[in-house]
């Protein structure tokens, strides 16, 4: 199953002769359980391609389906995005004054999740990736890559199964970096959908197919197949 | 690649026999460089003439026994106090066929930078699928770790040389 298409995608940021082009006819399919790096220098469209897939930006043209649905024809896209699409930055974004837990559980409370089940999606997302004992603790009490790992399972809370990760091991170690990248694999290999940008080879290299982005355009890919992937 | 030193460090461990010294070697790096039991051999009688092992008796299966000798023990540790020197590697073919691709003028510098990229991730990817699976512990993992820090630096080398070569354009 397709979990996100992008068909020819263009995005042009501004108009005229100031007119950027940060993406050129790009064509990208992410099937489900699969794990797709995109690397590229700064400026080469990696982040903008993530923008458009979890539909926090739109396409001047071509088109970007979630699930089969055309996002163009998408009236409530953030709900969409609540419900669906999970994210992950380099700048974690936890809040500070929330427990582990809490932060977990809190995409579920805006979903309409009663307390209760929230805290339960929560606990069970924080124990399938090993920090079930780091649930009470602050964001402050933390190491980097714990707040990181906190993060992922906020994405990946209910029934959210496609993650996009925007250079998700931005400061970190290469213990802790392949730790995360180690629990991303692991999300995809239970069925989930990682589209992670990178400019680090080391954690591409985890990735089921690798693309290269070049000023705007796929220059080349990995092309694995998911199955000899494995 | 130090056979030599290899087998002096598992001897230290105790007395071993050839096939035994061959499947642990394997065993503790990761089975990265294989080692033909011929190989063993040869390098077990060239360190018996130099007095680094002793043979002793044969087991039942009559295989010969080595001991590690005082001599072999000091040469261990000299080689386990001195850091391996930069200029001993061989020379890199892919750093010579870049330089001759930028000197040429008639060769696509970035196709064969784009061609060599893909097949090191390629290289990549597979270090990475060796090592989630790797269970012989940790001297296996680190292993396998170097040779992704490589791969990982000669495609950051690679990226670095595209930029280079695009401000030069």
């Amino acid at each position: 199953m397709t979990v996100v298409r992008l068909a020819e995608v263009d995005r042009v940021h501004g108009e005229g002769a100031s007119a950027v082009h940060a993406l050129k006819g790009v064509s990208l399919e992410v099937g489900a359980g699969e794990l797709v790096a995109v690397m590229g220098p700064s400026g080469s469209g990696k982040s903008t391609l993530l923008n458009l897939a979890g539909g926090l930006d739109r396409p001047t043209s071509g088109a970007v389906f979630l699930y089969d649905e055309d996002l163009a024809g998408v009236r409530d896209l953030a709900g969409l995005r609540r419900r669906q699409v999970g994210y992950v930055f380099q700048d974690l974004n936890l809040i500070t004054s929330l427990t582990a837990v809490e932060n977990v559980m809190l995409p579920r409370e805006l979903d309409g999740v009663r307390f209760r089940r929230a805290r339960q999606e929560a606990m069970a997302v924080l124990g399938e990736i090993g920090l079930a004992d780091m649930a009470g603790r602050f964001p402050d009490e933390l190491s980097g890559g714990q707040r990181q790992q906190v993060a992922i399972a906020r994405a990946l809370v209910g029934e959210r199964r496609l993650l996009l990760a925007d250079e998700p091991t931005g400061a970190l170690d290469t213990r802790a970096g392949d730790e995360i990248l180690r629990i991303l694999r692991g999300r995809c290999d239970a069925g989930a959908t990682v589209l992670l940008v990178t400019h680090e080879p080391r954690y591409a290299a985890w990735a089921d197919r690798v693309v290269f982005l070049r000023d705007g355009e796929i220059a080349d890919s990995t092309d694995v197949p998911l199955a000899s992937a494995r | 690649m130090s056979i030599r030193h290899g087998l002096l460090a598992l001897l230290s461990r105790g007395p071993r026999h050839g096939y035994q010294l061959r499947v642990e070697f394997e065993a503790s790096t990761g089975a990265t460089w294989p080692l033909n039991i011929g190989q063993v051999y040869t390098t077990l009688s060239r360190m018996e003439r130099d007095g680094l092992v002793e043979p002793g008796e044969s087991d039942e299966q009559g295989r010969v026994v080595y001991t590690i000798t005082a001599a072999g023990r000091a040469e261990m540790d000299r080689w386990f106090s001195t850091p391996v020197v930069q200029s001993d590697r061989p020379r890199d073919e892919l750093v010579i066929k870049l330089a001759m691709a930028v000197a040429g003028k008639n060769v696509d510098v970035t196709d064969v930078i784009r061609r060599q990229r893909t097949a090191t991730m390629r290289a990549l990817q597979q270090l990475t699928r060796a090592k989630r699976a790797a269970t012989e512990g940790v001297a296996q993992r680190l292993v396998l770790d170097s040779m992704i820090f490589q791969a990982e630096a000669e495609q950051r080398w690679l990226d670095h040389c595209e930029a280079v070569l695009k401000e030069e354009r």
